[in-house]
């Protein structure tokens, strides 16, 4: 068994024999013609244009019939490429010029394209068109050397697509009845292997990276799309809980609708605010549509991702402004960038570290590189007059970070005042609290801190001193394990006495057997994953307080992790039967 | 110069639009532009800073790869520049392409 973690692009789970969807990518010699049969290559490539428009033509009507509007139009702009007399009048002038073949010229031509969407442009939405004009390629090249389309369109039965990464062509051309799912190495958000599963209502997860390395043809693997991870082999155990979530998923999301617009409010009245955690600005229409009352954590490192240039000031607050409209009163809390360890910026992606995660990572990067942090601070505050805009420092270690943390941002405040440019002066200042030694000092961070954030992934990681991607250990990683629920209740009680706000925002706030021992420890905010808004409302709406209080006593006293999540699993399936 | 004539005979029309919805100049907007631009008898070109491309040319629209807030100038030459200028020019910032505005008020 391998559990792979990516990024969850399109909800649900399944569970599948997978298919390995080849990459196509067909390199294609250098050939040099006579120079007297130019004319007939070139009149090769018009052939090849000729024919990769009728075939093109014939799908666009097909999907015309099938009402795929997404999909109909990424044809119709394909179409107008294949007519673009430049694009063609660029491709002979190739042949004629150097004397080459006509697959020679057209992948030429069309991969300088590609790579000048790839490289030169800033925008990573614009940047993803270069699989547009790869599938165009393929469409071509199938054409001029005559192989035979194959893919994915004569599936006889269920599987889960996997692949380094899929052309709109290849996604187009999925049967829904037996495509269960995709996983990705590659890809974002607003990638095609995103954009249609979501159309097509199918799970997929990508940036998977090395999927396709580990995973071969016929090997079952399950795609959750929810948490954003794909297993491949799974064990007896695993296969057993997926397919029983996967077979209820559907119906509990039918019925989940319902409660979309109820309010998070336990059987006996007590209100629990649901947020959602976002790593993108085209997320928080996702939240709103779930029922979230606003973002609770948005991930910022997406800036930084995967893009060959380091992002300005205008481009931050542009993507923060972007969804601080979205949410207009309601709160949006920005996390200031979580960089180093395994998500590295454009100067220093070389730098290694012998310790990652104990090394130069996320606030004492931020620290390090002031430059870098002070722009984005500027950013946020530029964009805090549009909303209910709160800032939040990650991997809070101790009190002389957060002072420093907060003095450079009392700086940028300055700056800002000195140019004239509005802020709210007012904003609220938060930490996250996902070490032991944040959680055992939370008394003393409370003093200066407006609000806590529970992470409890990599709060469990380091109490427990256990890599969960390791498959050797990851068994011993468990946020139920009594150190950690120990730690964590010490955060919630010196949250309370110092009268601040704290939620959660790990993983544990998305998962139903934990929701019940939050609200116990005394947690009144969850901020999770969008897709289990719903679910996790639904659990709230199924328990009473004293329920939950009563529940967190007897877990609290108990001293194996083993006894703990058994115990919590039990409270759960009582509740809300379908949800475990 | 016969080309000097040629062009005094036609009229020349010329204005600068801002990318104003969410995504900017991708895929779908520049088809848009491209299909509208192709209904004129006028050249059409459009350029930013570096690069100029045919108005009637998805491939050169599209490797614009203008974003949102970019300004880009349109010029046609022809006998029905004038209409082709207000066309796209409505097109882009008053239709924007047909697109929601960037959510909330600006």
């Amino acid at each position: 068994m391998e559990i792979k973690k990516g990024i969850a692009v399109s909800p649900g789970v399944s569970i599948g024999k997978c298919l390995i969807v080849d990459s196509e990518d067909y390199r294609i010699p250098r050939r040099e013609i006579d120079s007297s049969q130019r004319m007939a290559e070139i009149q090769r490539v018009r052939n090849g244009f000729r024919d990769a428009i009728e075939e093109l033509t014939a799908l666009e009507r097909a999907q015309d019939e099938a009402g795929g509007g997404r999909i109909k139009d990424i044809f119709a702009v394909h179409l107008r490429f294949l007519r673009d007399r430049s694009l063609r009048r660029r491709i002979t002038d190739l042949v004629h010029a150097e004397s080459v073949t006509a697959e020679y010229a057209v992948s030429t031509v069309l991969r300088e394209i590609a790579s000048h969407f790839e490289t030169g442009v800033k925008d990573a939405y614009m940047r993803e068109r270069a699989a547009d004009i790869y599938d165009i390629e393929r469409r071509l090249l199938r054409r001029l050397l005559g192989t035979k389309r194959e893919d994915i369109l004569h599936l006889t039965e269920e599987v889960v697509v996997v692949a380094r990464e899929l052309s709109p062509t290849q996604t187009a051309g999925f049967n829904r009845d037996y495509v269960r799912g995709i996983a990705s190495d590659a890809g974002g958000r607003t990638s095609h292997a995103a954009i249609v599963a979501r159309s097509l209502g199918i799970p997929a997860v990508v940036a998977l990276e090395d999927l396709t390395e580990v995973v071969r043809g016929g090997d079952t693997v399950v795609i959750d799309g929810n948490r954003g991870i794909a297993i491949v082999n799974p064990d007896d155990e695993t296969v057993r809980q997926y397919e029983a979530y996967s077979r209820e998923f559907v119906a509990l999301e039918h019925k989940l609708d319902a409660i979309r617009e109820k309010p998070g409010v336990t059987r006996d009245g007590v209100r629990i605010k649901l947020l959602g955690n976002i790593e993108f600005p085209d997320e928080a229409e996702a939240v709103l549509e779930k029922g979230g009352e606003g973002i609770g954590l948005y991930r910022t490192e997406f800036l930084y991702l995967n893009r060959p240039t380091e992002p300005v000031e205008q481009e931050q607050y542009e993507a923060y402004a972007e969804t601080v409209r979205v949410f207009q009163d309601r709160r949006v809390v920005i996390r200031t960038f979580d960089l180093g360890a395994d998500k590295y910026t454009q100067s220093r992606r070389a730098a290694a570290e012998p310790n990652p995660f104990l090394g130069l990572r996320s606030i004492r990067f931020c620290l390090q590189n002031l430059t870098m942090f002070k722009t984005q601070l500027r950013a946020i505050l530029r964009a805090s007059v549009l909303g209910q805009v709160k800032v939040m420092f990650p991997l809070i270690t101790n009190i002389q970070e957060l002072m420093q943390a907060k003095m450079i941002l009392h700086d940028v405040m300055e700056d800002l005042d000195e140019e004239g440019i509005p802020y709210n002066r007012d904003i609220d200042v938060g930490i996250m609290i996902e070490t032991p030694s944040a959680a055992l000092t939370a008394s003393t961070l409370a003093r200066d801190a407006d609000f806590f954030s529970i992470g409890t992934n990599d709060l469990t990681q380091y109490t427990l001193a256990v890599d969960r991607g390791n498959e050797l250990v990851s068994t011993l990683y468990s946020a139920a394990d009594p150190a950690v629920l120990r730690l964590m209740r010490t955060v919630i009680q010196d949250a309370y006495k110092a009268q601040i706000d704290v939620s959660v925002c790990g993983e544990t706030a998305s998962e139903p057997e934990y929701v019940m021992l939050l609200l116990g420890l005394g947690v009144r905010t969850l901020s999770l994953t969008p897709p289990m808004i719903p679910e996790i409302k639904q659990v709230i709406r199924s328990v009473t307080l004293e329920e939950c209080n009563a529940l967190a006593r007897k877990v609290l006293a108990m001293n194996s992790e083993r006894q703990i999540s058994g115990y919590l699993r039990n409270a759960g399936r009582k509740v809300l039967p379908e949800a475990f | 110069m016969q080309m000097g004539e040629r062009v005094l005979e036609k009229l020349v029309c010329e204005t600068t639009v801002e990318i104003r919805n969410a995504d900017g100049l991708h895929m779908r907007p520049a088809m848009q532009f491209v299909d509208l631009a192709g209904r004129f008898a006028s050249d059409i070109t459009v350029s930013n800073d570096e690069t100029h491309a045919d108005a009637k040319s998805i491939m050169q629209m599209t490797m614009l790869a203008a974003g949102r807030g970019t300004r880009l100038r349109i010029r046609a030459e022809g006998s029905d520049a004038e209409e082709a200028i207000n066309a796209l020019r409505e097109l882009v910032e008053t239709h924007l392409f047909g697109e929601p505005p960037p959510a909330g008020k600006d």
